[in-house]
């Protein structure tokens, strides 16, 4: 496993749903639409094949929890909590963007997500 | 120094007048009263509503009772920003007591977080003061602390402790002389007329030249619409904790004495009444 980048065409592959609304929401040209996110797992929980996404800055991250859901195939009665700096858990409303800008470091957002309560 | 305190004690103790109602789409066996009730601003609406809930309960069956919100006006309320950023947000400029109503159906998931408990509350209130420190210190304040001191600034916001949480919270209000100031301000303006929930970005208190930046600079920069020339009508005004402050107000002050328990700060930037 690497952290190497994918672009979104590779990993159409494994979940098709983000692709397709990363494409409808930017278009080729508007790059600055999206950011990066690095999804590293805690503890004991699955990794993903595919670590670096291209997300568009508005996706919240309850969207991108359910997204993570999904994509470990976790059952709908297992948590997922996502963490920002390994301290603290964003509110589930709280839009990917945001977070980018305000605790985003070398040109990516960097989040940790486990399925018990890691920090705090 | 000692003007600056009375301000946190103000802050602490506003207070807005409510009366819930329960909503006409509710059943009910009989007909149910409203409920009236003084809201801390500086709390959140599922933390102080067990009586509201209480209250409504009396009149209804069992099973059509589901998880309680509240709306205002078609706007459903978000439980986890402050009441008084609700209310700033939402109902300036209105007649008070506050109309609130009350549902126990038909739960908006996409509008509002679920909140089944204070334990939500509690974590939710948690996360922002870390995501604060982050901003302020790197987060070496709220690290530095133990888990009991995490629990008595909650304990303090839970059971209204003003002592007991500025006890602990003035701790998150230091700062090196020589920076003068935060690293970074936690702040969140909300506008009524954004479809996103707020703007949040790096904002320093203190100008690469040294001088102290100012609300009117923050606004300048992250949100210029809310700010006019001088010869023109005002059309927004610029609220915390239901005042509109100096625009000439630095926001290292603002930060630390008008910010929320949360340690954030919050602004509402709502469109001017016309007159």
């Amino acid at each position: 496993m690497s952290d190497n980048a994918e672009s979104p065409t590779e990993n159409q592959k494994d979940e098709p749903s983000i692709q397709q609304t990363v494409t409808e929401q930017t278009g080729l040209s508007d790059e600055k639409k999206k950011i990066d996110v690095l999804l590293k797992a805690v503890g004991d929980t699955p990794i993903m094949k595919t670590k670096k996404w291209s997300v568009e800055k508005g996706r919240t991250i309850q969207s991108l929890s359910q997204f993570i859901s999904r994509f470990l195939k976790l059952e709908p009665s297992e948590q997922l909590f996502i963490y920002v700096n390994q301290s603290f858990a964003p509110s589930p409303d709280q839009e990917v963007g945001v977070l980018f800008e305000c605790f985003g470091s070398d040109g990516k957002l960097v989040l940790h997500y486990c399925k018990s309560q890691a920090w705090g | 120094m000692a003007d600056d305190k009375d301000v946190l004690r103000d802050v602490w103790f506003g207070r807005i007048p409510a009366c819930f109602t329960l909503s006409p789409e509710e059943t009910t066996e009989r007909e149910a009263e409203p409920y009236y009730l003084l809201l801390p601003r500086v709390s959140y609406l599922t933390l102080v509503t067990d009586k509201v809930k209480k209250h409504f309960l009396k009149v209804m069956k069992a099973e059509d009772v589901e998880e309680m919100w509240f709306e205002y006006e078609g706007t459903p309320l978000k439980w986890h920003y402050p009441i008084g950023v609700l209310f700033d947000l939402h109902a300036s400029n209105t007649a008070l007591p506050w109309s609130v109503s009350v549902h126990f159906k038909s739960f908006p998931e996409h509008d509002l977080l679920h909140c089944t408990s204070n334990s939500v509350i509690e974590a939710h209130f948690m996360s922002s003061i870390k995501e604060a420190d982050a901003l302020k210190h790197k987060s070496q304040v709220i690290n530095d602390m133990q888990k009991k001191d995490h629990k008595q600034l909650w304990m303090g916001l839970q059971n209204d402790k003003f002592d007991q949480f500025w006890a602990m919270n003035r701790k998150l209000m230091e700062y090196p002389t020589e920076e003068g100031g935060f690293r970074y301000i936690p702040f969140r303006i909300y506008q009524t007329t954004s479809d996103r929930p707020f703007i949040q970005k790096l904002f320093r208190p203190v100008s690469a030249e040294g001088h102290a930046l100012t609300l009117g600079d923050l606004l300048k920069e992250l949100c210029p619409a809310s700010i006019c020339a001088e010869d023109e009508p005002k059309r927004f005004q610029v609220m915390v904790h239901g005042i509109e402050p100096l625009l000439e107000t630095p926001v290292q002050w603002l930060s630390e004495h008008l910010s929320h328990p949360d340690n954030f700060l919050h602004i509402s930037v709502i469109p001017a009444p016309s007159d």
